[in-house]
C-alpha cells in the first residue's frame, strides 16, 4: 500500500478525472445502446471512426480541431447507415452486417494511419489502448491552473452528453421502446438512432487519445448492463450507469497502481484495469442483483423446489393412505417413491412436521388431520387437471405427466372453474375418486 | 363531432419486400363510427397494411388519406395500439410510463411530461381496470395485463381513428370483455377503431365491418353480408392462389439470375 503514498493530485488526480470523464461520456448514451439492443453497435462505431480521423490527418495535418470531429462524426454515421444497408440487402442478421462494416473500415484505418505516419505523429497502438497516463503533460492554463487538454475536452463530451440524454429523454425512452408507437406520433425513430450514433462517434473520437478503444467500448456497454440489472426505472439506470462508470474508473486507478506491486511488478495499463473492475462490478451485480441476480434466483428455485416436494410427499401419503388409511412410511420408502435423495426427504420431513402437516415416530411418518386436508387439495388439483386435459383432447398417455406439474399451481379458484369446465365425473380418467373439497375456505375472494 | 369525411381511405396499397408482395393493390374505405375487423390467415400481410397506413413502412404504390388528408397531416387524430410481443416488457419503465407516451405526440419535442399528463394516464389505467398497477414495472404485469396498459395508452391518445394490432391475441377472458366494453364505448363517442383480429367465432359480435384480407382484399363491408362461409373460405383457402404462385415464381427467377 505504500505505493498509494506517493499520490499526487496533480498527476493521479488528473488521471483519475479524465478516465471518469471518459467513463461517464460513454455510459450515458451507452444506456440507450443498451436497452435498443444494439450495444454493439457502440463497439462497432468506436473501431470504424478510425478511417474518418485519419482522413481528417492527412487532409489537414493537425491532430485536433474541428476536421477530427467533422470525419469521426462522417464515419460513425457511415458505419450505421452501411449496417442496415447490408442488413437489408445482404440477408445478413445485424451482427454479421455490423461485423463486416466495422472491421472492414478499421481496416482501413489503420492503412491510412500507417500511410500517414510518415507526416503525422500518430501511433496506431496507442488508439487501441491509450495512454491514460500521459494526461498530465499535456497541459493548457487557465488562470493559474494547468488543466489537461484531455480533462477539457472529456470534460465538454460529458456535458454534451448529459445535456442531449436530459433534453431528449423523453424522445428516446419512447423511440427506445416502442419504435413504432414513436415514429406514428411524430418522433422519428430514425432520425434518433442517428443522432444517438452522431453522439456515439464524438466520444468515441474523444476518448481514443486518451483512453483508447478498450476502455471507451466497455463503457459504452458495462455500466449500463450492470445498472439495469439494479433498477426498474429510466432515470435511475442512467444516473447508476454513470455511478457505476465513475466508480471503475477510480478503482481502475487505484487497482493498476497497487495491484501489480503486491506481485513485485511495476503498475499497470490504468485503461484496461478501469476496464477490468467494470467487468468485475457487473459480474458482482449479475450474481448478487436482489431480483435477477443468480444467487437469488438460485435461492428462489430451490425454496419452488422443496415446496413442490413437500406437496409430492403429502400427496404420496394420501395416496397411500387411500389403499391403505393409518400407514406410516419410512423415510427410505418415501425417498424412492418422490425420486429424491434421502438428504432432501428428510428435509422436507422436518419442514413439514413443523407446519403440522406430519407425524413422526419410530414406524416412520404419517399425515396428520392438516396434512390430510392440505394434501387432499394438491391430488383434488391433480385428478380435476387430469379430467379437465381428457375433455381437451389430449392423450391419455400424456396428461399425468401435465398434472404433476400443474397440481402445485392450482389455488382453490381455480379449482372451482376446472370443476365446472371439466368433466363433472367425481373419477379422475385413472378410475381414481377425485377428493372432496374440504370446506376450509371460501370461493368467494 | 359533425365530420363526415371517411376517417381512412385506402387506395391501391401495394407493398412489397425484396420485389416480394406482401399487400397487393388493397383499396377500401372506412365509415365513420365504425369498428372494422381485418381478418385473414398469418402472413396475409394484416399487419404490414397497418404500418403502411402509418408510414412505417415504405409503399410501393398507392395512396392512403386519414380523414382527406395525407397522413403526416392528421397523424395526431390516429391512435395506434401495436402488438403486445413488439415490445420488450423487461425494459425499465412503468406501467404509468407506458401510458404517458401516448400523450408525447402532444406534448412535443424537448418538453417535459407534467403532473396533468402523468393523471390523465393514471385516469386511462383507471378506466381500463389496472389504476392499481400504475407504478409497477411492466415486466410484472401478465399478458392481459399488458394489453390492457396498451389500450389505456390507446386512450390518453385521444384519437378518432384507431388501429389495433391483434389486440385480442393470447388475453383472458376477462381483458376481452373490458376491451370490447371500451371499444363499443369508442363507437359511441364517433370513433372509429380498424381492429386485426384472429377469433373467428367472435367477428360478427364485435365488428360492424370486415376487411377480409390474403395479400389483397377478397372482400369487404358491413359483417352480415361480407363475413359468409365461402368468403371465408377465399381468404383461407388451403392453396396457393394464382397470385401466390406468380410471386413465388418472380422470386425465384430473381434469386436464379
Amino acid at each position: 500500500m505504500n505505493i498509494l503514498s506517493q499520490w499526487d493530485w496533480s498527476y493521479d488526480g488528473m488521471i483519475v478525472l479524465a478516465g471518469v470523464l471518459c467513463a461517464i461520456a460513454a455510459s450515458l448514451p451507452g444506456n440507450f445502446l443498451v436497452l435498443r439492443r444494439i450495444s454493439l453497435l457502440g463497439d462497432a462505431v468506436s473501431h470504424a471512426v478510425l478511417p474518418g480521423l485519419a482522413a481528417a490527418f492527412l487532409i489537414t495535418h493537425s491532430r485536433s480541431g474541428v476536421a477530427v470531429l467533422v470525419g469521426a462524426v462522417a464515419a460513425g454515421l457511415l458505419t450505421a447507415v452501411l449496417t442496415e444497408w447490408i442488413r437489408d440487402t445482404g440477408k445478413v442478421d445485424e451482427g454479421a452486417s455490423m461485423g463486416v462494416v466495422f472491421t472492414t473500415l478499421f481496416a482501413l484505418g489503420l492503412v491510412m494511419i500507417v500511410q500517414a505516419a510518415d507526416s503525422v505523429d500518430l501511433d496506431p497502438g496507442c488508439v487501441l489502448y491509450g495512454v491514460l497516463e500521459a494526461t498530465p503533460l499535456d497541459t493548457v492554463a487557465f488562470g493559474t491552473f494547468e488543466i489537461p487538454r484531455v480533462v477539457i475536452v472529456l470534460g465538454s463530451v460529458v456535458v454534451m452528453n448529459a445535456v442531449f440524454v436530459s433534453l431528449f429523454f423523453k424522445e428516446l425512452l419512447i423511440s427506445s421502446f416502442d419504435p413504432g408507437l414513436a415514429t406514428s406520433e411524430g418522433f422519428s425513430a430514425r432520425v434518433l438512432h442517428y443522432l444517438l450514433m452522431i453522439l456515439v462517434a464524438i466520444t468515441a473520437v474523444a476518448s481514443f487519445e486518451a483512453a483508447g478503444n478498450i476502455l471507451v467500448v466497455a463503457m459504452f456497454i458495462v455500466p449500463p448492463a450492470t445498472a439495469v440489472l439494479l433498477t426498474t426505472r429510466l432515470s435511475h439506470m442512467i444516473v447508476l450507469s454513470a455511478g457505476l462508470a465513475a466508480a471503475s474508473a477510480v478503482l481502475g486507478h487505484l487497482s493498476a497502481l497497487t495491484i501489480p506491486a503486491l506481485f513485485g511488478f511495476r503498475s499497470t495499463s490504468t485503461a484496461g484495469m478501469m476496464t477490468l473492475c467494470s467487468g468485475l462490478i457487473f459480474l458482482v451485480a449479475a450474481l448478487f442483483s436482489p431480483q435477477t441476480g443468480m444467487i437469488v434466483t438460485w435461492i428462489r428455485r430451490q425454496r419452488l423446489a422443496m415446496r413442490i416436494l413437500s406437496e409430492d410427499m403429502i400427496a404420496l401419503l394420501f395416496r397411500l393412505e387411500e389403499r391403505l388409511p393409518k400407514q406410516s412410511v419410512q423415510i427410505d420408502t418415501l425417498a424412492q417413491g418422490l425420486l429424491t435423495s434421502r438428504l432432501r426427504t428428510r428435509i422436507s420431513v422436518a419442514r413439514q412436521k413443523f407446519r403440522g402437516y406430519l407425524l413422526v415416530s419410530a414406524d416412520g411418518v404419517c399425515l396428520t388431520e392438516t396434512g390430510r386436508i392440505a394434501a387432499a387439495a394438491v391430488v383434488r388439483s391433480h385428478r380435476l387437471w387430469e379430467s379437465y386435459l381428457v375433455t381437451e383432447g389430449i392423450d391419455a398417455e400424456l396428461i399425468h405427466r401435465q398434472a404433476e406439474k400443474l397440481e402445485h399451481f392450482t389455488d382453490r379458484s381455480l379449482r372451482d372453474r376446472l370443476q365446472k369446465q371439466g368433466s363433472k365425473s367425481e373419477i379422475d380418467p385413472h378410475g381414481s375418486p377425485i377428493p372432496e373439497e374440504t370446506d376450509r375456505q371460501t370461493t368467494q375472494e | 363531432m359533425t365530420d363526415t369525411t371517411n376517417p381512412l381511405s385506402v387506395q391501391d396499397l401495394t407493398v412489397a419486400w425484396h420485389r416480394k408482395p406482401v399487400i397487393w393493390d388493397v383499396q377500401f374505405d372506412v365509415a365513420p363510427g365504425q369498428l372494422v375487423g381485418i381478418i385473414g390467415p398469418n402472413g396475409a400481410g394484416k399487419s404490414t397494411l397497418l404500418k403502411a397506413i402509418m408510414d412505417l413502412v415504405p409503399k410501393t404504390s398507392g395512396r392512403i388519406e386519414v380523414f382527406g388528408a395525407p397522413w403526416k397531416k392528421n397523424r395526431h387524430r390516429v391512435g395506434y395500439v401495436p402488438q403486445r410481443e413488439s415490445v420488450d416488457w423487461d425494459f425499465p419503465v412503468s406501467v404509468l410510463d407506458v401510458v404517458t407516451m401516448g400523450l408525447y405526440g402532444r406534448i412535443g419535442w424537448f418538453r417535459p411530461v407534467r403532473k396533468k399528463h402523468r393523471e390523465a394516464a393514471q385516469r386511462a389505467l383507471e378506466r381500463v381496470g389496472i389504476g392499481a398497477l400504475a407504478h409497477r414495472q411492466i415486466s410484472q404485469l401478465s399478458g392481459g395485463q399488458q394489453q390492457r396498459t396498451f389500450l389505456a395508452r390507446a386512450l390518453v391518445q385521444e384519437a378518432d381513428l384507431y388501429l389495433m394490432d391483434e389486440p385480442f391475441a393470447a388475453v383472458d377472458a376477462a381483458t376481452e370483455q373490458a376491451i370490447v366494453e371500451i371499444l363499443r364505448e369508442m363507437r359511441t363517442a364517433g370513433k372509429t377503431a380498424l381492429v386485426i383480429h384472429h377469433d373467428l367465432h367472435t367477428v360478427a359480435d364485435y365488428f360492424d365491418s370486415v376487411v377480409l384480407l390474403n395479400m389483397r382484399v377478397v372482400a369487404q363491408g358491413p359483417t352480415g353480408i361480407v363475413f359468409t362461409k365461402e368468403n371465408l373460405e377465399r381468404t383461407y383457402g388451403g392453396r396457393l392462389t394464382l397470385l401466390e404462385e406468380a410471386t413465388e415464381a418472380m422470386r425465384r427467377r430473381e434469386r436464379s439470375l
